[in-house]
């Protein structure tokens, strides 16, 4: 449970090897070092890299656990996320897995299915899961990691738009449904974040750090079930694309 | 049976459970049969929720079921010698509100009259007078529980169970009934000795001379004055008034109840640090430059903080997290003050005080020494300074309280209890299914 602190003492990460993942884990550790740290994502060598890292997050008695979980078949993990809680309470989840289709896999049906069976799909049935075991805790924090692109479609980047969609409408309906729980949903909206998904990329205007999507998370827990924008500029400045006529918007270089 | 979202005290963390309230000693048996985390592994136990004073998550069990005992609120005939005994359920304010104007007192109190009979025996509750009386643990003629296993059974002082049930948090047995032994008084007036000290080493050289002079003694610090006036504060020590004594109000005419109710919901931010300074200052120079003798009432002297009812909401909704310590070594107390101000940490309404002998059980917080108490803004950034508090204090061969504790890590609690194992021996045999759990009993692994 979150301490009178709102400190955590067990974090579960969905999406081992995400940035902002890593930075929220990082400024979690700085406020006070973790009891747990459960690290599920696909094996190689970027999750163990992770691993290491998190190894030097957790107190003197804490550890280091690692799940296998790939979000294109995510009910192969089911059994062992299970196990995670069972071995103990989870203060806080941290749904950060996604990928960000390329040009040419928006072309490619099996290519487009495959990425909304991991940022949709996937996520549904983590946070499925997840959501029955820390309503049976009778406390937890829920961090989803949408985009500020699943609020209005664009031309450019639809496929990841609509995924986004997808799940930041399944994140907040959930924290709707756990209200009263204990349970908090965080759902959280950056804009363009500098992180490996978007390495190479342009940024786009009002790009962030993942350090700042960490502090933002980390000072909203324990303050119930809310949507996030990172930076906050972005609520006011998403309002207005929203609500532009659509023959303009469709023109917009964006 | 109700879902409820529960919290302690200081409000800073919140779990919801079921909450029931057994009217009966087989319906406590009953909620104790279906929760025992031992058989099945996804039960999240049971605990008995007093009137929810603990300032952390002692009172509180996420997920599992809770029970009130407010049906267990009866109050026996006292007799000649003062024993009387009592449900779990009654609040020391009632008991209080009973015994005074017969002429009896409790033998302990803690700065709140509203907590439950079964509360202040769970965590073994000191008072003012520890450093002549001892915690309250000392003055009980039995303890009736049921067992996890859903045994009724009275226990005895002086056998393993009692001590285990003894500052047990509730984690051992669900305590039905308590026989106190009260203190016989002879007016519902104290007399009160106050003395304004300069600095730290006045103020523990004053309370080392009233714990000689009087039953009853405390300190508050001013712990944001610096320098020369380090630990300057207020001693004030008080004695039962005799009948014959000037000003002595009779028995029958005690009255106790809160003045004020503030405000429900106050902006976090209220509580400046240049606003608790203005306060300190206030209160420093309104106490006698010259040390009084005046009379006080019992609530106005035992209870100050119940006059304003649930005066925790001042802090506003970020909540406010109490640290409290016990140390043998002296100098921890400077330390302590010192590194909350180079931290930049207001640590606010300060009181301390000596205590004596320690009782008998495993996990009683009092140890003989030092304790020093203090409410502190939940703010994030305190965490790590609170943190190397812990080890400080754990090095001095001290220990936090589980009863205000809302934050500290579980890796501290065995050096600040070393019969730790030794409790969790008993507590098993009291338990075997592992029935009773906590938010607290799971943050610091205790069980």
């Amino acid at each position: 449970m979150l301490t009178a602190l709102a400190t955590p003492q067990s974090v579960l990460v969905l999406g081992a090897t995400s940035d902002i993942a890593t930075a929220v884990l990082d400024r979690l550790a700085r406020n006070a070092p973790l009891e747990r740290i459960v690290l599920a994502g696909r094996a190689g060598a970027h999750r163990d890299a992770e691993v290491a890292r998190a190894g030097a997050l957790t107190t003197p008695t804490g550890r280091v656990e690692v799940v296998d979980f790939d979000a294109l078949s995510p009910e192969d993990s089911g059994p062992a996320l299970e196990a995670v809680f069972d071995a103990g309470d989870i203060d806080v989840v941290i749904l950060a897995f996604g990928v960000l289709p390329s040009e040419s896999d928006a072309h490619d049906p099996a290519a487009a299915a495959a990425a909304a069976t991991v940022n949709f799909t996937g996520a549904v049935y983590a946070l499925t899961l997840v959501g029955e075991r820390t309503r049976r805790q009778g406390h937890g924090t829920v961090v989803v990691l949408s985009s500020v692109a699943g609020e209005r479609p664009r031309r450019s980047n639809y496929l990841y738009g609509a995924t986004k969609a997808g799940l930041d409408a399944f994140a907040t309906g959930l924290g709707d449904a756990l209200h009263g729980t204990g349970v908090s949903v965080l759902v959280v909206r950056p804009g363009f974040v500098h992180t490996k998904m978007t390495s190479g990329m342009a940024p786009a205007p009002l790009s962030v750090r993942p350090e700042a999507v960490a502090d933002a998370v980390v000072g909203h827990l324990g303050r119930g079930s809310r949507t996030l924008w990172v930076p906050r500029t972005m609520r006011p400045v998403m309002s207005l694309l929203r609500h532009l006529p659509r023959p303009v918007f469709r023109r917009l270089p964006i | 049976m109700t879902r409820e979202r529960l919290s302690g005290w200081g409000r800073g963390s919140w779990s919801v459970s079921d909450v029931t309230h057994p009217g009966t000693v087989e319906a406590v048996s009953a909620a104790l049969s279906t929760a025992r985390r031992g058989v099945d592994r996804s039960s999240r136990g049971v605990l008995v929720r007093g009137l929810g004073r603990s300032y952390g998550d002692a009172a509180m069990n996420a997920g599992g079921h809770v029970l009130r005992l407010d049906a267990f609120d009866s109050i026996g005939p006292i007799a000649e010698d003062g024993t009387v005994s009592v449900g779990a359920g009654t609040s020391l304010h009632a008991l209080l509100a009973h015994a005074v104007p017969l002429g009896w007192f409790p033998p302990v109190t803690p700065g709140t009259q509203h907590v439950t009979i079964g509360g202040a025996v769970s965590a073994d509750v000191h008072g003012k007078n520890h450093h002549r009386d001892g915690s309250l643990g000392a003055h009980l003629t039995h303890v009736d529980l049921v067992t996890g296993e859903g045994t009724p059974r009275r226990l005895l002082p002086g056998e393993a169970a009692f001590d285990t049930v003894v500052g047990g948090m509730g984690l051992a047995g669900a305590i039905l009934e308590v026989g106190l032994r009260l203190r016989r008084i002879e007016s519902a007036t104290m007399t009160v000795h106050t003395t304004r000290t300069p600095d730290l080493d006045a103020t523990m050289d004053q309370l080392r001379a009233d714990d000689a002079r009087h039953r009853y003694t405390v300190a508050w610090v001013d712990t944001l004055a610096r320098g020369t006036s380090l630990g300057r504060g207020v001693v004030t020590s008080g004695d039962h008034a005799p009948a014959s004594d000037d000003g002595a109000t009779g028995l029958s005419a005690y009255r106790s109840r809160a003045l004020l109710g503030a405000p429900p919901w106050l902006p976090s931010g209220l509580l400046t640090h240049s606003r608790m300074r203005l306060f300190n200052e206030a209160v420093y120079r309104r106490a006698p430059a010259r040390p009084t003798v005046t009379m006080g009432s019992i609530p106005s002297f035992f209870h100050p903080l119940d006059v304003v009812s649930n005066w925790n909401r001042a802090y506003g909704r970020a909540g406010f997290v109490q640290y409290q310590f016990a140390t043998p070594d002296p100098d921890l107390v400077a330390e302590a003050i010192v590194t909350l101000q180079h931290a930049g940490v207001d640590g606010f309404l300060a009181v301390l005080k000596r205590f004596g002998p320690s009782a008998s059980g495993p996990l009683s917080f009092p140890t003989p020494g030092w304790t020093l108490t203090l409410d502190i803004p939940a703010e994030r950034s305190v965490a790590p300074v609170l943190d190397r508090l812990d080890q400080r204090v754990a090095e001095s061969g001290g220990r936090t309280y589980f009863a205000k504790d809302g934050r500290m890590r579980p890796q501290f609690v065995t050096t600040m209890y070393p019969r730790l194992d030794e409790w969790r021996e008993q507590r098993a045999r009291l338990d075997p299914h592992d029935v009773f759990a906590s938010d607290l009993s799971r943050r610091l692994k205790l069980c």
